[in-house]
């Protein structure tokens, strides 16, 4: 079964003849570096690629490719070699994309010689680097491993080779870009354009690697559909680039305490569509899981030490349907041990599915209007046409155009109209942490036994289908840290004023905060408090007042220092404890629900130190049970430059009022996100953290 | 021996020749919805000592869509799924000929989903490895009623030659429905961008 790598995290290499095999939406140079035990690049000769693509046990290609297969030989490296860098590159001088910003996320896969893939990992969240260290492979203690790095480089293949210690990587660097280039004279034209942009997300039959690792991706600055800023969408794309303290990290696939083994894997979001034909049938073995139980059975989502009943009984099947017409939808028609899970796949399904029809509804309107448009051409360059026969010809021009949008809007009305009816029957049945807040469910709130598979953060929509909204479940433990984005404005362009920005914002993050300690068991989710001016008072007050948090907001810098301190400290004794396999030898009194620390106001507050505290637990606390939650402005931080991006980058962003920010991981549409907000005048937040602070106390006794 | 061992073509099935086009339809006339284009080959028996040694043959099935001759869409084993979701690949096989009788590599189509400016989808399969035809036997190309199973034409390619792709055939539209032509022209390349410049005489 195939590890889905995220970032820093390794696998282990029972092979040692092995295939990498790298897959990007354009043209683009592979090559190796090889080091020695201290990962010491000795000279330019320890580098294979293009100019030079033979080593012991390895070898790259000639050219520039969207796709290749590097063949390696651990076997047959010299004993000195400890380390393989596997390095990606654009070409430079031959016209094509300079950023892997503007590129589908590159894709590499380990595999054995037979094929089967061993390891893979999407390098997410790419912007203007134009060089990339993909994976390394290293030896430790006699065994090979394989390590997801995806530490790209803005200064191209000269600073990548530089950091690896070699002091002709200038010299390298141009050698290489000469060898691309020859090769490339030869080659063959780049492929269609458009079957590259189409190529953005892959394996999707098989899960979409863009999903395990970024659900919902920021939307990349080449989506001309988006009207949203492309600016502001760099540092919403998860991962990827170097931050000083981006070091691969220790692994992440290790079982933590608190983490089920589930938190990677993301399930099939093709597999429930119930009404794709036959494609829907995928094989849930397939799912990426890097600690399956078993090869070839189902997935099991749920917690194996908190699996209390049998799998509940799958739902009745779709009655069939009379000639002519569509099934009639049901909620829980898809995959899954449990009702829970089934509504999960099935609105994963949904997702996939208005996606896709939308593109397919674009994708014919663009045609139409690129053909309307040149054959209107071609009537004005005719020289025989008279003026009355270019009209004739500019009118028919006009009615095939019109005819082939008609048809594109039927078929997609069609598809709509199939989605809302399954919306209809699929919304009203959600269990509680996947229900708006306005549904009825919230009033029979229970404090639960066992954490969900999923949160709703809030709906998604596109501008093609306003009525029909898609919820936006995001998995728990969460996998990255969230931003609510209190600056720039809102969607339909009403400059909201800043102050009522930041209300709306920090709103939003009480609801988000709210639901979360909705949907744990009591004591297993502790929410901390930054407001180091106190500005968030009475936003905060519903947390204050039913005293479901850990303690009173913090207030000041002591009180950031003290927070960001004890959590980080919390980070550090969870990841010894995990990289020594010792978790008894956590202290007793540690606190073992998952923390949430919300922060208002950032930086304010903040010194170096917590600003370097604060980034450490975006990176490193996910994996350990321990997320952040933002609520800021960006530009109240630009006085630290680009030595916050890593930090944007690595959260989630969302915003307290619409905006089309957010990227399905099929086809990158441009959704518009909108929060889950309370119906005004309901009392639903309010009884329901009475709940929780309730069972707290009991549980506390 | 793929058609063989099955006892050769299954009833309703039309054998088809090279150029040869019939309209899809399912076998008792209704309409057919979702349809599986099926692709299998094996490795030729090597000869001599060690002949029977079991060989690799990575062949990759791609399927282009096509509107009005300007390629839209590929699908292919990097991109399993057409972005408008019609057309899927079921995954890459690397090794061929494991399942005798059964197809290597499948492409599923959903007819009534694909856009309405397709209007062709071409089916091509291209040797990644470098591999000659001349390594593969049997290579065939089926198109299957995924409904119910029913295999609806099947297209048997000629002996293998010095080339390392094929086109194999294309759906297209043809008045309100479907129809698939046998095209088996051979060509050489490593992925379906390379075969853009044989496939274009065919649409």
């Amino acid at each position: 079964m195939t590890a889905e790598l995220v970032r820093g995290q390794n696998h282990p290499l029972s092979q040692v003849r092995l295939e990498v095999r790298i897959s990007a939406g354009a043209p683009i140079v592979a090559g190796a570096t090889i080091g020695d035990e201290q990962g010491q690049v000795l000279g330019v000769e320890w580098v294979a690629h293009p100019g030079a693509p033979t080593l012991p046990g390895l070898e790259v290609s000639k050219q520039a490719a969207a796709d290749h297969r590097l063949a390696v030989d651990l076997g047959a490296m010299p004993e000195a070699v400890h380390r393989v860098s596997v390095l990606l590159a654009l070409p430079s001088g031959v016209g094509g994309p300079v950023r892997f910003g503007a590129v589908a996320a590159p894709f590499v896969a380990v595999t054995g010689l037979d094929g089967t893939e061993v390891a893979s990992y999407t390098i997410t969240g790419l912007e203007a680097e134009s060089a990339v260290i993909a994976v390394e492979l290293y030896r430790r203690q006699d065994a090979w491993k394989v390590r997801a790095i995806g530490q790209g480089y803005s200064g191209g293949l000269a600073e990548l080779l530089t950091d690896q210690g070699l002091s002709e990587a200038r010299h390298l660097a141009d050698t290489i870009d000469e060898a691309v280039s020859r090769a490339h004279s030869r080659s063959v034209a780049p492929p269609p354009p458009r079957a590259l942009d189409g190529d953005r997300t892959r394996r999707t039959a098989s899960p979409a690697p863009a999903q395990s690792a970024a659900p919902y991706a920021a939307q990349g600055p080449q989506d001309t559909q988006s009207s949203g800023a492309p600016e502001q969408a760099g540092p919403l794309v998860q991962g990827g680039q170097g931050a000083a303290s981006a070091q691969p990290s220790p692994p992440y696939g290790a079982q933590d305490p608190q983490n089920t083994p589930t938190q990677a894997g993301q399930p099939d979001g093709s597999a429930p569509a119930g009404h794709c034909g036959g494609a829907a049938q995928a094989d849930p073995s397939a799912t990426p899981q890097p600690s399956a139980p078993a090869a070839g059975a189902p997935i099991d989502y749920s917690h194996p030490r908190r699996r209390t009943a049998a799998p509940s009984p799958a739902p009745q099947a779709a009655p069939p349907a009379g000639p002519g017409q569509a099934a009639r939808p049901v909620a829980g028609d898809a995959g899954g041990w449990s009702m829970d899970e089934r509504l999960y796949n099935q609105v994963w399904g949904m997702f996939e599915d208005l996606a896709r029809s939308v593109a397919a509804y674009r994708s014919a309107v663009d045609f139409a209007d690129s053909r309307l448009e040149k054959e209107i051409d071609k009537a004005l360059a005719d020289p025989r046409s008279r003026v009355g026969r270019g009209d004739a010809a500019r009118e028919a021009a006009r009615a095939k155009h019109a005819e082939l949008v008609d048809q594109a809007r039927a078929a997609l009305d069609r598809d709509l109209s199939q989605l809302t009816a399954e919306a209809e029957v699929v919304e009203p049945a959600l269990p509680l942490p996947y229900a708006r807040w306005d549904n009825p469910v919230w009033h029979g709130y229970r404090v639960p036994m066992e954490m969900p598979m999923a949160l709703r953060l809030g709906d998604l929509r596109l501008p093609e289908s306003a009525e029909l909204s898609i919820p936006m479940l995001v998995r728990l433990p969460l996998e990255r840290g969230l931003w609510i984005d209190s600056g720039g404005e809102s969607l339909d362009g009403s400059l909201l004023d800043s102050d009522e920005l930041r209300r709306l914002a920090m709103d939003a993050a009480v609801t988000h905060a709210a639901r979360l300690l909705a949907v744990h068991p009591a004591g297993e989710f502790t929410v901390h408090v930054v407001d180091p001016a106190g500005s968030a008072a009475s936003a905060l007050a519903p947390l204050v007042r039913t005293g479901v948090l850990a303690g009173p907001p913090a207030a000041g810098a002591a009180g950031v220092a003290d927070i960001l301190g004890r959590l980080t400290q919390r980070v550090d004794l969870v990841q010894m404890a995990v990289r020594g396999g010792a978790a008894d030898s956590l202290p007793p009194d540690l606190d073992t629900a998952q923390q949430l620390l919300l922060v208002n106001d950032f930086p304010h507050g903040f010194d170096d130190r917590a600003v370097t505290q604060l980034r450490y637990l975006a990176d490193e606390g996910p994996a350990v049970g321990v997320h952040l939650m933002m609520v800021a402005d960006r530009e109240d931080a630009a006085a630290y430059g680009p030595l916050l991006d890593p930090l944007w980058r690595s959260l989630m962003r969302l915003t307290p009022v619409p905006d089309d920010h957010l990227a399905d991981p099929w086809v990158g549409h441009a959704w518009t996100y909108e929060p889950s907000v309370v119906p005004r005048g309901s009392q639903v937040l309010q009884q329901v953290l009475s709940q929780v602070a309730a069972a707290r106390r009991s549980g506390n006794r | 021996m793929v058609d063989v061992s099955k006892g050769g073509t299954p009833s309703g099935s039309v054998n088809l020749t090279k150029g040869q086009a019939i309209n899809l339809q399912k076998n008792d006339g209704g309409t057919l919805t979702a349809v599986r284009m099926g692709l299998g080959w094996q490795a030729a028996p090597r000869r001599g000592l060690f002949g029977s040694r079991t060989r690799e043959i990575d062949l990759d099935a791609s399927a282009v869509l096509f509107a009005d001759k300007q390629p839209v869409d590929v699908v292919f084993f990097r991109h399993l799924v057409s972005d408008d979701g019609s057309v899927r690949h079921t995954g890459d096989n690397l090794v061929g000929g494991v399942g005798q009788g059964g197809d290597d590599e499948a492409i599923l189509v959903d007819l009534p989903r694909v856009p309405v400016h397709i209007d062709q989808i071409v089916f091509t399969v291209n040797s990644f490895t470098g591999q000659t035809f001349q390594e593969v036997q049997n290579a065939f190309c089926r198109l299957v009623d995924e409904t119910n199973g029913d295999e609806l034409a099947r297209y048997t390619l000629d002996g293998g030659g010095q080339y390392t792709a094929q086109i194999m055939a294309k759906v297209h539209r043809a008045g309100t429905g479907w129809q698939m032509t046998a095209l088996g022209t051979p060509t050489n390349g490593r992925t379906f961008q390379d075969l853009m410049p044989a496939i274009l005489p065919h649409l």
